[in-house]
């Protein structure tokens, strides 16, 4: 599985902006009359909302759009963990590690994705971007507590959150998500 | 969330979550207004700004956020006239762990958190206010969004409020999966739109130099929301459904090994840790007893099964007495859990029975910490990663004789050395652990 793939070949992102994406970019802009630079993390949203990660040329394109320097946009990717430099899967698994999901099993709901969607267990993905399984139909990863402790274990499956979560679930999950 | 669906507990009373779960009820304007929505904004349109800090100040509201500060007293260190831009910024970044009540809000609820917001901007002379949502929300954040857009077409927010002159704008800005973003000088930092380092206080107060280094209050999503329930119940009624000095109710959402998990809105001491646990939460899973609880997100100190705090309560003839108090006597509000030696937080109870491992637990609580240090300063950048690589090791049974004693050594130099709160937050739960449980740490230490 090489993830990297993604950001090194292909056209760069900034050559196929969109006029919708543009669109809202102008308008996020907006919602911050006092410094535009307010906008840089509505815009990393936008990116990567529409393209899946942000890329090199992501990056530079927010940047100068903003008045900034890529370096102003860069320490934003790196430092937050929900910014990916590399494409994930199509869709995007988030299992939910912290106690009062550990308490109700969740160590074993992300094991048992993992295994469902073709992906090697003992990847954790925690803190080096999440694992793709090998069809780039989905990644897996362990994120902390989504406030949803009580109907633990929690898992955020792209923008749906699933409650109280057992293992008879998750064909039926996946399913929802394989089209 | 099924305990939402049951009809309220009889020690429950449901102010902020009073809508959010009757039958039929949605997020929408029209919904809002037939339930008296925006009638409260009316209501402080009509008052001068400082009236409205004293109702504030009188209901004795406490911050919802985790550290407890009396809302009236925070508004009132705002200057309405000093000539500077003010700003407001809600924060909903809700990643204690442990915590689930804003969501509940957010998605249920968001005009009653927009008018308690319009009512704080009108008092603090705010024209430009911001929703901070964490991006584990993304439906929260659309949902809000549109009853912004709602509240400006029917007048609420915009230009000229109400027809009383007053204009305001207010955005959702979404964070970006960083727990030390709900650190208000952090979250502030990142609304500017850099990495998010808190700042140091002083001088860094929020409501002296916040949100482009001007006069900015920040408050938790259920702070907001029962600012409107103060001003619809009255704040002497809303002062006495709670303790002096901590008024009204407060979402208290408890989690781990009870049988009926869920958010619960009880007045603030209504009830006691016992009542709680046992008679509200249905009490442990069958067969369990009861082995520890974290009362108030998982950075409070952790409580045991069967001990006993010394304690002043009021006795017969209202004088104060020592007592020793049972730990499910205990009663849930700030000053009670405060004499316990912990905090009632952000109200976030978990619960363990006794099949749970107490190094296991704190191991997990540890690798939350190091993940989420942001790496400003070097007692908690360096400390958290060396507590958790300690835990693990202990875990995996590599742990020596002196492992307990130089995990309580770097959570001890942590502590009391950091530029922001996670360096407490990140060390009490190590120190009590392990004061409370010692026998559990000996084992794994050979
Ligand atoms: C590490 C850390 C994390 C915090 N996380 C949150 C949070 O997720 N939500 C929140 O409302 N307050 C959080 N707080 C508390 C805020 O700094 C602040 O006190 C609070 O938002 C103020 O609002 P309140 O007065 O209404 O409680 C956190 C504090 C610290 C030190
Ligand atoms: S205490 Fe930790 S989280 Fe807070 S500023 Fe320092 S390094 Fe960052
Ligand atoms: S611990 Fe999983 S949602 Fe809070």
């Amino acid at each position: 599985m090489d993830t990297h793939a993604a950001t090194s070949s292909g056209p760069k992102q900034a050559d196929q902006i969109p006029a919708d994406l543009l669109a809202n970019i102008d308008e996020a802009v907006t919602h911050y009359p006092v410094s535009k630079r307010s906008a840089s993390l509505p815009l990393l949203h936008l990116w990567q909302n529409h393209f899946g990660f942000i890329d090199a040329s992501g990056v530079n394109w927010i940047a100068s759009r903003l008045d900034l320097e890529p370096i102003n946009i860069l320490e934003l990717v790196t430092f937050y963990p929900w910014f990916r430099q590399e494409a994930p899967g199509k869709t995007i698994i988030r299992v939910c590690r912290t106690l009062s999901c550990a308490l109700a099993g969740s160590y074993d709901v992300r094991e048992k994705f993992c295994k469902a969607a073709g992906i090697d267990p003992s990847v954790s993905g925690h803190h080096h971007g999440p694992p793709v399984s090998p069809d780039g139909k989905y990644s897996v990863e362990f994120v902390e507590c989504l406030a949803s402790c009580g109907s633990a274990p929690v898992v955020l499956v792209n923008n749906d959150l699933h409650e109280d979560v057992t293992e008879a679930d998750i064909p039926n999950i996946l399913n929802q998500y394989a089209s | 969330m099924k305990s939402l669906l049951l009809p309220p507990h009889p020690k429950e009373r449901r102010v902020v979550f009073q809508n959010a779960w009757t039958q039929g009820y949605t997020p929408d304007i029209d919904c809002y207004v037939k339930h008296g929505g925006y009638a409260e904004l009316k209501k402080a349109l009509g008052m001068k700004p400082e009236e409205i800090i004293d109702e504030v100040k009188k209901s004795n509201l406490r911050g919802r956020g985790g550290a407890g500060f009396p809302c009236g007293v925070k508004w009132g260190f705002i200057r309405h006239d000093d000539g500077k831009p003010h700003y407001i910024t809600c924060n909903g970044d809700e990643s204690e762990p442990g915590t689930f009540k804003d969501r509940y809000i957010l998605h249920n609820d968001p005009h009653q958190l927009i008018e308690g917001m319009a009512i704080a901007a009108y008092a603090l002379n705010v024209h430009l206010a911001y929703i901070y949502i964490r991006c584990e929300f993304p439906k929260a954040a659309g949902i809000v969004a549109k009853a912004i857009e709602e509240a400006v077409a029917k007048g609420f927010l915009g230009k000229n409020i109400m027809g009383s002159g007053f204009d305001i704008e207010m955005y959702v800005h979404q964070g970006a999966g960083a727990y030390i973003c709900g650190e208000e000088t952090s979250l502030i930092e990142s609304l500017e739109g850099k990495r998010p380092y808190p700042r140091i206080k002083p001088p860094y107060f929020p409501a002296v130099l916040g949100l482009y280094m001007s006069p900015t209050i920040v408050n938790n999503v259920e702070t907001f929301c029962h600012v409107k329930q103060i001003f619809k119940i009255g704040s002497d009624e809303y002062a006495k459904m709670g303790t002096p000095g901590d008024g009204g109710t407060r979402v208290m959402c408890v989690s781990g090994d009870v049988v009926r998990p869920g958010p619960y809105e009880i007045p603030a001491g209504g009830v006691t840790l016992g009542e709680l646990i046992n008679d509200v939460c249905g009490g442990m899973k069958p067969g369990r007893k009861l082995k520890a609880i974290i009362p108030g997100g998982s950075s409070s100190k952790i409580l045991r099964a069967g001990e006993t705090f010394k304690m002043k309560v009021k006795g017969p003839d209202g004088e104060m007495v020592d007592k020793e108090v049972p730990l499910l006597d205990l009663v849930m509000d700030a000053a009670n859990l405060a004499a316990a030696g912990t905090m009632i937080g952000s109200g976030g109870v978990i619960v363990m029975d006794d099949s749970r491992d107490m190094l296991w637990a704190l191991n997990n609580l540890n690798q939350f910490y190091a993940h989420e240090s942001c790496g400003q300063c070097t007692p908690c950048r360096e400390g958290v990663l060396w507590i958790e690589k300690m835990t693990t090791r202990m875990v995996n049974g590599e742990g020596i004789l002196q492992d307990p004693a130089i995990l309580k050594n770097v959570a001890d130099n942590i502590a009391g050395r950091t530029v922001c709160a996670f360096g407490e937050a990140a060390s009490w739960p190590v120190q009590s652990f392990l004061e409370k449980f010692p026998e559990e740490f000996a084992v794994k230490s050979h």
